[in-house]
């Protein structure tokens, strides 16, 4: 199996985690949007040296891996190219803001390690909550949810087959490099002399794709329209569930919950 | 009933794919449509959808092939690519036949009804909640064919439909098709497909009709197939 094919497999690794059944699953795809975007705009809007508040937000992507039954290390494997990215954000903080912040056993941390270390976890925390959201909601009730929340419907359908072409692309590829590599025995990745022509093909190749493809929905009576799966009526557990979160992120926003704890313990 | 009249369609300038074709097909008739590489039997198929236009008149159903009408016509036509995978772009099984229906207006509950109708009837209910990414090739095709056979289309046009199949899946795709009471246009290579699955043929060449009949007289001619780049079915040779 070359990269691509392994890649094709991850996609679809994504609707089946996706088609899975557990309390977090079975939950209305709007409560767990507007959860999620919730939860990502708190963990955005935390001061850059509020490390220590920040760290209880990590609590509920922790709780919904266990409830979800979604692997821990699926996420980090999936991640494992966005992370770096996310990681590198604040690297250079420390060499900007040398003031000393804290003092943790007489050695002085300065305010841009603490801001970098923030950032990283705001970044960490805002992908994983992003990846749960998708490891349990399809894309299609995942665009229904977006329909019911009134986003245009052609950015609703873009997104949409987006997320479909990238498996076409990705096919296309898959098939391109394999041709490639059987008439290239040894040789490691694609000679840049082929890179022009390459993406060439795989341009014109996966446009003929998605051109039957997209016949193919017309000929089935398409016109601009999806009809989503339903996605069942807005329930209480539902309720309950966006309700309980969106109140748990404004404690943990308002209330500094760690510093509240530690002065139990240190009185 | 689907009417071609003196039809022609270029791809480029002075190299017509189809020239001056015209033939008609009863309602409930399954018709063969047979040819050598580039004879213009896929050409044939797209002009018929509406999915390329060219000069003279295509009916169905006596209502004109042309853009303001293909809604209408695209209703009564169910079309199985050649390339299942071209045409099954939903998640799973289920979701692919329910577009169809859903786009047709039908509603959901009378549109799973007819879903699961298909699935028993082609005997693959077993593929209803299945992905489709993680379907055999066998499996895809059939699922293909229910993608089609869900929207209720009075004729059904398929592009080989038993290419690169395992003989096992051949000859449950070929008993499908027996099986359809639709009206019927396969275009194939498979010779011994369309024996056993049409009553009438139509051999082109060079985007021209070069015999149309009755498929005892068209298939059993090893004169006039090889002529037209084409040999007589398996089961005629070392007859």
């Amino acid at each position: 199996m070359n990269r691509m094919e392994a890649a094709l497999r991850e996609l679809g690794e994504m609707d089946d985690l996706a088609a899975q059944s557990s309390p977090v699953h079975r939950r209305h795809a709007v409560a767990k949007l507007l959860a999620t975007v919730g939860y990502i705009a708190v963990v955005l809007s935390f001061p850059k040296y509020a490390m220590a508040a920040l760290t209880p937000m990590a609590l509920w992507p922790v709780a919904l891996f266990q409830l979800s039954g979604v692997p821990v290390s699926t996420c980090f494997r999936k991640l494992r190219y966005v992370l770096p990215l996310v990681m590198a954000v604040g690297l250079f903080n420390p060499l900007f803001d040398r003031s000393p912040l804290l003092y943790v056993g007489g050695a002085a941390v300065s305010g841009g390690v603490v801001s970098m270390v923030t950032l990283m976890m705001k970044g960490v925390l805002c992908l994983m909550a992003s990846f749960l959201l998708m490891a349990t909601t399809s894309i299609d009730c995942l665009c229904a949810a977006l329909r019911t929340l009134h986003v245009p419907g052609m950015l609703v359908t873009l997104l949409l087959l987006t997320y479909r072409y990238t498996g076409v692309l990705t096919e296309e590829l898959a098939v391109m490099t394999e041709a490639y590599h059987l008439r290239a025995p040894g040789q490691k990745g694609i000679h840049v002399s082929a890179w022009g022509s390459f993406l060439g093909q795989l341009l014109l190749r996966s446009m003929d794709r998605a051109r039957e493809l997209y016949d193919s929905m017309v000929l089935r009576g398409y016109h601009g329209h999806f009809h989503y799966a339903p996605v069942g009526a807005f329930g209480l557990w539902d309720g309950l569930y966006l309700a309980l979160c969106l109140g748990a992120f404004a404690l943990v926003r308002l209330v500094d919950v760690t510093g509240w704890l530690g002065g139990l313990l240190v009185r | 009933m689907i009417s071609f009249e003196n039809v022609s369609y270029s791809y480029e300038k002075g190299r017509p794919a189809v020239r001056n074709v015209s033939f008609r097909i009863q309602d409930g008739e399954a018709v063969g449509l047979i040819g050598a590489n580039g004879a213009g039997k896929s050409t044939l198929m797209k002009l018929l959808l509406g999915l390329v236009q060219g000069q003279g008149r295509i009916t169905v159903d006596g209502v004109t092939v042309e853009s303001t009408n293909l809604p209408q016509v695209r209703r009564s036509l169910g079309c199985v690519l050649q390339n299942s995978d071209n045409q099954m772009f939903m998640p799973t099984v289920y979701e692919d036949m329910m577009f169809g229906p859903l786009n047709a207006m039908v509603p959901r509950e009378e549109a799973e009804r007819q879903v699961d109708e298909v699935l028993s009837a082609l005997d693959i209910t077993a593929l209803k909640h299945r992905h489709n990414h993680r379907l055999s090739g066998g499996e895809k095709r059939m699922a293909a064919i229910a993608t089609v056979l869900a929207m209720n289309p009075a004729a059904v046009l398929m592009d080989e439909p038993t290419s690169a199949l395992d003989p096992y899946y051949r000859r449950v795709v070929i008993r499908a098709i027996g099986n359809m009471e639709q009206t019927k246009l396969i275009a194939a290579h498979d010779l011994d497909m369309i024996w056993d699955t049409c009553q009438r043929v139509i051999l082109l060449d060079g985007g021209e009709i070069v015999a149309d009949g009755p498929k005892e007289t068209v298939l059993r001619d090893k004169k006039l197939l090889e002529q037209h780049h084409m040999e007589l079915p398996l089961r005629f040779q070392n007859v």
